[in-house]
């Protein structure tokens, strides 16, 4: 089926059996392998994009549910204020080691700093129990999000 | 894991999605239980309807004293507080618990209620609620009382040729009590034990006893739970002869927990 959709703010149009599922077509037919597969049902958020300005899981989104959607991947933020400084504090905060779970935890990071301006570290971790990393202990990820969320809170006031 | 191939159809409208429904279709919602069965070919339909865009199947709508939400409305915006008043409290805090805020983005309470997984959180709560699941089928709307809506694993009061359009609910007064209660061992993965009681002023509370790899026990008078949460827990599960003694233990402290959060 063919199937159009706009990624990163530029309409594509695609060719793509009804099964393939959002990260398989952005990584194949796309090239944006900036999206990453882990366990494909769900579970570990490696995969995670933006689908109509909320994250969603691109490995339970399969071809036809895509048409007309709007995507951003993880090549999209380009200089997004929030993901620019996720980026900076993950760096500083050493939120990655293989960086493979990391394009999903950027995506949800910036969800928690814009819909969770108030939460803590009981909540930030509540909100990544779906993303998983087997690197890093999850200390890094948290203290960098953390610490976006106190310079904002402190810009603010 | 990639799903065995199918063919995709969007319904524009509701007597479409009937007819695809008739020719054998697999309906579909936000696809969050069923785009893994697929992926792991546990679910292998051959087509599959994508019920998302049909008029009015997400939203809140209020009618006198009830609310009514339609089916393809998302865990993520009951969490964010669209239905209103003292019930929207209660379901904003079950749906928060729902798997991983990127799943309830797209997971629908009528989907997870169709589906009748028996871990799944819609199915451990509404049926403690009053209301109605509006079906549709080729004859119009039929009101199914939440508390006979699922059947059994996967197995659901909704016939061959009927979708489920909306949940009607009574909305509830401030006072009302509830108590929820889930065995996660981490935020988001499927519960061992669910278990909820809803006591509403001059009404009987009710309580609702789920994940059980069964139809969940629905408690139409919970009065002896409330006052002596323990030794009721313990009967109640002992009434329903589960095999494995840890499944007993974690439903008996599920109902004891709801129970004593809701007095």
């Amino acid at each position: 089926m063919s199937i159009t959709l706009t990624v990163n703010g530029t309409p594509a149009t695609v060719a793509a059996e009804p099964r393939t599922h959002l990260a398989d077509l952005l990584r194949g037919e796309l090239l944006l392998t900036g999206t990453h597969l882990g366990c494909e049902h769900g579970v570990c958020g490696a995969c995670t994009v933006e689908v109509d300005g909320a994250p969603a899981r691109s490995c339970l989104i399969h071809a036809g549910a895509c048409d007309g959607a709007s995507v951003r991947t993880i090549e999209g933020f380009g200089e997004d204020a929030v993901m620019v400084a996720l980026r900076e504090s993950f760096s500083a905060e050493h939120a990655l080691q293989c960086g493979y779970c990391t394009p999903g935890m950027l995506v949800v990071a910036r969800d928690i700093v814009l819909r969770l301006p108030d939460a803590d570290e009981a909540r930030v971790r509540e909100e990544l129990a779906g993303n998983l990393c087997r690197c890093t202990g999850y200390r890094g990820i948290v203290r960098a999000i953390l610490g976006v969320l106190a310079s904002r809170r402190g810009a603010a006031s | 894991m990639k799903p065995a191939p199918f063919t995709y159809a969007r319904p524009a409208d509701w007597p479409a999605a009937l007819a695809l429904l008739a020719e054998g279709a697999r309906p579909v919602a936000g696809g969050q239980s069923l785009g893994p069965m697929l992926n792991l070919r546990l679910a292998l339909p051959e087509r599959v309807a994508d019920l998302r865009h049909l008029p009015g199947y997400a939203g809140v709508s209020m009618q006198g004293e009830t609310v009514r939400i339609g089916a393809g409305t998302t865990h993520a915006a009951i969490e964010d507080g669209v239905v209103p008043g003292r019930l929207g409290e209660i379901l904003a805090g079950v749906a928060r618990r729902i798997a991983y805020r990127p799943v309830r983005n797209r997971g629908t309470i009528g989907g997870s209620f169709a589906h009748a997984d028996p871990a799944a959180d819609w199915c451990a709560v509404l049926p403690a609620l009053p209301g109605h699941a509006i079906a549709l089928g080729p004859e119009g709307e039929r009101r199914i009382p939440l508390a006979e809506f699922v059947l059994g694993v996967f197995e659901t009061a909704l016939r061959g040729d009927e979708l489920l359009r909306a949940i009607e609910l009574s909305a509830l007064p401030p006072a009302t009590h509830f108590g929820h209660w889930k065995f996660c061992r981490k935020p988001g993965e499927f519960s061992k034990a669910t278990a909820c009681v809803l006591a509403t002023p001059g009404a009987a509370p009710t309580a609702v006893l789920a994940a059980l790899d069964a139809a969940p026990l629905v408690i139409a008078d919970a009065s002896a739970l409330l006052a002596d949460p323990t030794a009721e827990a313990a009967r109640l599960v002992a009434t329903l002869a589960l095999e494995d003694p840890w499944r007993a233990a974690l439903a008996r402290t599920a109902l004891r927990h709801a129970a004593e959060a809701a007095r």
